[in-house]
């Protein structure tokens, strides 16, 4: 198995819904990635779309680095709706 | 259980005194029921254990597939049979869940692998008895994965997050496990002649302390219970499981008419408890070492296998390669 590639395995659910990570698996090259997935993670009629990505490829925020990278968002509070106070008159808005 | 008797390594749990900051704010994190991911920092002897925990839980899953695959090519009917390969398929996807898992920690699966092949590395112990008659298809199903059942439910909630999320997975899949094994049983019992009941009755009796075994030793003989407690990679002691599993068992041995083999087993008003007679524990010690009856069997059987497979596995590489070429000329 150390000559083969492991691919992560995304999966959307239902029509109209993202992909979804659903775990990884290892084959020689990409179709064999999505045969593969088709077995482990769709025994059930759990997907309707599969995407499998080399793992190596994928690049991700580092988990420790999470203050400096979404601190920003944190005192931003006027980008939620809830901050916008409005008389009862006005209704749903 | 699946994963009996995990060394952890640690003599005994660090106090908070005596951890670095790092180990602090690792622990503080787990307290807090917040998931360790792959790439968080995380003490080694946490990354080990847990490497021996889901191989060894993989490995079983596995090993799992060999005593119903001796069933296969007899079941009673073809219903029958494939209901068994759709179980078996599932089990083999469990250890895959379970291995990818493991990598996530830095483990190399062939290298795993190998480790249980040579003998270092286990898997449960209830795979080293023999599957001697169909009843037992049904059997291990009610009996086997239910232990199985009761032990991955509060997995789930274990603290490594791939690990978690794996035993989310399998423990969608094992309700149908169990229930197709107790439906073998009850047909049996119900619509089956005399030879077919005892038949049921033989599995139970030969069955029943295996799986009693598979919790693993009492709490007073779990050196690494703490340390694995603490982590949270472990969230109820062996003797609570093995308590609840009895419980919910019983009630369901007396629907299929049938008996455990123990004198002892008596309802206990007061505690609302059912207590069990001595288990032994002997024989499940020289099983894990590997006297049990199949050991050897079933290693050489997985080695089988790999070894045989091989060449697919090249082929497989050669094709790739050989499509790729084709593609970029
Ligand atoms: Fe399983
Ligand atoms: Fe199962």
């Amino acid at each position: 198995m150390a000559d083969w590639t492991l691919f992560e395995v995304f999966i959307r659910s239902k029509h109209g819904l993202n992909h979804k990570h659903v775990g990884s698996v290892h084959a020689a090259d990409s179709e064999m990635a999505i045969e593969n997935a088709r077995d482990l993670y769709t025994r059930r009629n759990e997907g309707v779309s599969i995407w499998v990505v080399p793992s190596a490829s994928i690049t991700a925020t580092a988990t420790d680095e999470k203050e400096a990278l979404f601190d920003p968002s944190d005192d931003k509070i006027y980008r939620h709706a809830g901050f916008y106070k409005l008389p009862d008159e006005v209704g749903h808005m | 259980m699946y994963a009996q008797m995990v060394e952890t390594g640690v003599k005994s749990v660090k106090s908070t005194t005596e951890m670095s900051s790092e180990e602090q704010a690792f622990q503080a994190r787990i307290d807090a029921e917040i998931k360790i991911e792959p790439k968080n920092w995380m003490p080694e002897a946490y990354r080990k254990t847990l490497i021996r925990q889901i191989s060894q839980h993989a490995h079983s899953e596995i090993v799992g597939m060999l005593p119903e695959g001796n069933w296969v090519t007899r079941a009673p009917t073809l219903k029958r049979k494939l209901q068994l390969m759709a179980k078996i398929q599932d089990e083999a996807g469990h250890g895959l869940y379970l291995y990818s898992a493991m990598e996530t920690l830095g483990a190399d699966r062939d290298e795993e692998v190998q480790k249980m092949h040579e003998g270092k590395a286990k898997y449960s112990s209830i795979f080293n008895y023999p599957t001697l008659n169909w009843a037992d298809m049904g059997t291990i199903g009610w009996l086997v994965d239910g232990a199985a059942i009761v032990n991955q439910v509060p997995l789930q909630r274990t603290s490594y997050g791939p690990y978690s999320r794996a035993m989310i997975r399998v423990c969608k899949e094992e309700s149908f496990h169990q229930r197709q094994g107790y439906e073998i049983l009850l047909h049996l019992m119900r619509e089956g002649n005399d030879a077919q009941k005892e038949m049921v009755q033989d599995s139970i009796n030969r069955f029943w302390w295996p799986v009693l075994m598979m919790f693993g030793p009492s709490d007073a003989h779990s050196p690494n219970s703490a340390q694995s407690m603490a982590w949270k990679i472990k969230r109820h002691s062996n003797d609570e499981l093995r308590q609840r599993f009895i419980d919910q068992t019983i009630p369901q041995l007396q629907i299929l008419g049938c008996t455990a083999p123990d004198p002892d087993l008596k309802f206990n008003e007061e505690t609302g408890h059912w207590e069990y007679g001595e288990i032994d524990w002997t024989e499940f010690f020289e099983v894990l070492k590997g006297n049990g009856p199949c050991n050897k069997e079933r290693v050489a059987q997985r080695k089988k296998a790999i070894d045989e497979g091989a060449w697919v596995r090249e082929a497989a590489v050669a094709y790739a390669n050989k499509k790729q070429q084709r593609n970029a000329a």
